[in-house]
């Protein structure tokens, strides 16, 4: 059933991820985005990572993906409907597209990994609390920074304004 | 479904559809969907040498820094976007080529 489960998530994930980036239309790449995220979503699970499931979901469901949807919405005249967009040079990029999966999928089939011992933690937050406090304090505070910077930069850059 | 190879290669598929994308699209808001995408393989690569090199967490910290620039780059990249579509009138990136000789 689990195994069942895996496949089935992750067959959503590749569909909707080649949905994205072949679909005519923005809006259904947004939309086949939100399958995507969701999928990885799934993958996190399954691999033991109970709290990033949940940021990925309030981060990137929650938050990019609406963002970007007001992206498409505010850069296309309402009043056309024809929100579509085109693809150049497929042939090329498809090529290239088969030659990185075979290339990466050799490796990751043919490289004896190291394994460590798997024991299935109870859960991982106060894990990963206890290391953005003490082992990687200074990229915490420098991601802070960096959050507020993005946040003032983007409604500057977005606002229209007369005066200069 | 317990084999560090399989998520190795769906996360590979993943960033090789991002890739795609990135070269292929002509419009701004999907070559941005593009990188969204690469981001989430690099973070399932993150999480699955986490989860069967020991249960390091350190990965899933990582994972964590990937997701917040994640937030932040697209919110300075629709700023962006929406500012070219104000000049220019589309989001092209083909016809957005004023600072060119």
């Amino acid at each position: 059933m689990a195994n069942f489960v895996f496949w089935f998530i992750a067959g959503v994930t590749v569909l909707s991820a080649a949905m994205v980036v072949t679909s005519k239309s923005l809006l259904y790449s947004a939309y086949s985005l939100l399958f995507t995220f969701l999928g990885v979503t799934g993958l996190y699970i399954f691999l033991w990572a109970d709290f990033l499931a949940v940021v990925q979901v309030v981060v990137y469901v929650g938050g990019i993906l609406v963002l970007i949807i007001f992206g498409i919405m505010l850069t296309n005249k309402i009043t056309s409907v024809n929100i579509s967009h085109t693809s150049m040079q497929k042939g090329v990029g498809g090529v290239v597209v088969i030659g990185f999966i075979a290339s990466l999928g050799y490796m990751a089939l043919n490289t004896p990994w190291l394994a460590g011992v798997n024991i299935e933690p109870v859960e991982t937050t106060a894990a990963i609390g206890r290391l953005l406090l003490m082992d990687y304090l200074l990229p915490f505070e420098a991601a802070s920074l960096l959050l507020l910077g993005a946040l003032i930069g983007a409604t500057t850059l977005s606002r229209k304004d007369d005066d200069g | 479904m317990d084999s560090l190879a399989n998520y190795l290669l769906i996360s590979a598929i993943l960033f090789s559809l991002g890739l795609f994308g990135v070269v292929t699209r002509r419009n701004g808001v999907a070559v941005l969907m593009s990188v969204e995408l690469i981001l989430n393989a690099a973070n399932v690569n993150f999480l699955a040498f986490a989860r069967f090199g020991g249960m390091n967490i350190s990965g899933h910290v990582y994972a964590l820094f990937v997701i917040v620039l994640a937030a932040a780059e697209a919110a300075v990249a629709l700023a962006i976007i929406i500012n070219i579509f104000n000049n220019f009138r589309t989001i092209n990136i083909d016809d957005v080529s004023e600072l060119r000789q």
